[in-house]
């Protein structure tokens, strides 16, 4: 089968997930890459090394900054001259969307967020997650092409063989007057993206109440519960740091105003599955667990023995986060010789 | 400003989901507002309260949908029209943004589309896209901030790397973000007045549209394999014992 693979990046940086779905199509068969942007010619030499046949470079200042419509424009066109079989994305913010209105343009379907698939011919049938992870439903796709975005993490990428080359295509964007105009960007906080993390280390209510802390006078209750829940996260970061981790939360804690949403894991935040999930204060409300219980290795530390979070957990403390986290940090400090 | 939300009835998110046979349960759980659409729901009636206008509430299903409806009456949109008919039933999501952008079509001269981020039901977040497509319309998809200023749009959308700052040009669809702000809670007034509310049924001939082809097929679903997992508890007689066997055990795993 033919597959047209499209390369998710943020300034020439690739997302991993990306990758991941070059090494799909390769289990299906010949696979070009599409390249999206301006000055992104690096990409190319990394995509050839990945495995990749053939590299579909459209280096263009119109497609500078990614914008919906000007690069479901460009794709959709590629897609449409080179009539692949599959349509590969990784499930990113814009490997989604893309993927979405590639499907109307083309007058397909979309299968998303797939962490399984099988080919029997050039019928494809996938696995993925619905309901959060609660259930797992088949997909096929009866039109062509079949349209998947992947999810990061669920595939290994492929080896990367240093000088690699291929068949290197350059285009122009394709044409179109796109209202959108992109003004700028904020980053986000520093830190490991939650899609990308190997490792989480995760805080929820529980951080929040350390009864030996006194908050600074002059707070009022909620100033001080937020005060006291930032200290707790001192803690998740200072674990997550010594463990080039990144930082989850539960709903509860984000609710609460203790970290912003981008950390949320759970049904309505982000759905991980890290190697090494380590869940401190979280009882385990089942819309979490949803978000989390395809991670390899899960560490929970609770106060309390009967929290649901256990049932997943292969290894659980019963006892004070705000004692044994800062051991556990020095622990691994030591171990990992920093 | 002539605003239309899309909303979706779900399964509330406490509901523990099974499958008999092929069919899928969520046990007594309630039906409730998609959670995510309640911020699309929000972010359409800031814009009202800003520039004056009308908000109105699209959903499709059965006659059960009209709950949702009804919450977002209640919450304080103008209006809500269940897109209803017989050849409505598992629909994929090109199918759905058909419906939805044939309905936004007969609504006319609509300035806006909200939708929330995804369903938490199937989980796949395209449908808003699809729907702009469709109407040929630009996508800002999950936006944080909104600020609309005559046919002006400024937005804030959440990415991987941060925040994207776009600027663009009405009619747009927008799907929203937890990140907007909490959306409010029905009033008493709003209660009372959606629970009187006379909710108008669309069908297909209505729209003008025939039934929409879904090329997406669910063929089974399952419960995932659960996980056969003893949870080993660490003790030690202090937090340093505890930590030192604890760390000694996950890099044990070698996944470190």
């Amino acid at each position: 089968m033919n597959t047209l693979v499209f390369i998710d990046h943020f300034k020439g940086n690739a997302l991993p997930a990306s990758w991941e779905a070059v090494g799909v199509g390769k289990t299906l068969g010949n696979v070009t890459a599409l390249i999206c942007g301006s000055g992104v010619e690096a990409l190319a030499k990394t995509a050839f090394e990945f495995g990749v046949d053939e590299v579909i470079l459209a280096d263009d200042p119109a497609l500078a900054d990614y914008r919906a419509e000007a690069f479901a424009a460009t794709v959709s066109k590629l897609a449409a001259e080179r009539t692949p079989e599959v349509l590969l994305f990784p499930t990113t913010t814009r490997g989604r969307e893309l993927a979405g209105m590639a499907a109307i343009d083309l007058k397909t379907g979309v299968m998303v967020d797939v962490t399984a698939l099988e080919a029997a011919g050039d019928k494809i049938t996938v696995t993925r997650p619905i309901y959060a992870g609660k259930l797992l439903t088949k997909e096929t796709c009866s039109s062509k092409p079949q349209i998947i975005t992947l999810r990061g993490r669920a595939f290994p990428k492929p080896p990367q063989q240093a000088g690699k080359s291929g068949t290197l295509t350059r285009v122009t964007a394709a044409a179109g007057d796109f209202p959108t105009k992109v003004e700028g960007y904020t980053t986000s906080e520093s830190g490991v993206s939650l899609a990308d993390a190997n490792v989480i280390v995760s805080g929820g209510r529980g951080v929040s109440n350390n009864p030996t802390l006194t908050p600074p006078a002059g707070l009022d209750e909620k100033a001080a519960e937020i005060w006291r829940a930032q200290q707790g996260f001192a803690l998740v970061k200072g674990l997550a740091e010594a463990l080039g981790a990144a930082v989850g939360a539960s709903r509860a804690a984000v609710d609460g105003g203790y970290i912003s949403y981008a950390h949320q894991v759970g049904q309505t935040g982000k759905v991980v599955s890290p190697d090494v999930y380590i869940a401190l204060g979280i009882s385990g409300a089942i819309q979490h667990l949803a978000g989390m219980r395809t991670s390899k290795v899960i560490v929970a530390i609770n106060k309390d023995p009967e929290a649901p979070i256990f049932k997943l957990a292969r290894y659980g403390v019963v006892g004070d986060l705000f004692q044994i986290v800062p051991a556990l940090t020095t622990a691994f400090k030591k171990k990992m010789g920093k | 400003m002539k605003i239309v939300v899309c909303i979706k009835q779900v399964p509330d998110s406490t509901a523990k989901m099974t499958v008999e046979g092929s069919k899928v349960s969520w046990g007594d759980a309630p039906l409730i507002m998609n959670p995510w659409d309640e911020y699309a729901v929000e972010a359409a009636l800031q814009q009202k309260e800003a520039l004056g206008g009308t908000v109105t509430a699209i959903s499709i299903g059965d006659d059960s949908t009209k709950e949702a409806l009804k919450r977002a009456l209640a919450m304080g949109a103008d209006d809500a029209i269940l897109i209803s008919d017989p050849a409505l039933g598992y629909l994929d999501t090109q199918a759905t943004a058909a419906v939805l952008a044939a309905a936004i079509k007969k609504i006319g001269a609509v300035d806006a589309a909200f939708f929330g981020r995804q369903a938490i039901d199937a989980d796949a977040g395209l449908v808003p896209v699809q729907t702009a497509r469709l109407l040929g319309w630009p996508a800002l998809t999950l936006a944080s901030v909104i600020k609309i200023e005559g046919t002006n749009v400024r937005v804030e959308r959440g990415i991987e790397e941060g925040r994207q700052i776009v600027t663009s040009k009405l009619p747009v669809v927008f799907s929203l973000t937890k990140d907007f702000g909490e959306p409010r809670y029905p009033s008493f007034m709003g209660i009372r007045k959606a629970a009187r509310a006379e909710i108008p049924s669309w069908s297909l001939s209505g729209l003008g549209i025939p039934a929409p082809v879904s090329v997406i097929a669910w063929p089974e679903i399952t419960n995932p394999p659960v996980k056969e997992v003893t949870c080993e508890f660490i003790t030690g007689a202090s937090p340093e014992e505890i930590a030192e066997t604890l760390a000694t055990r996950i890099m044990a795993e070698k996944v470190l």
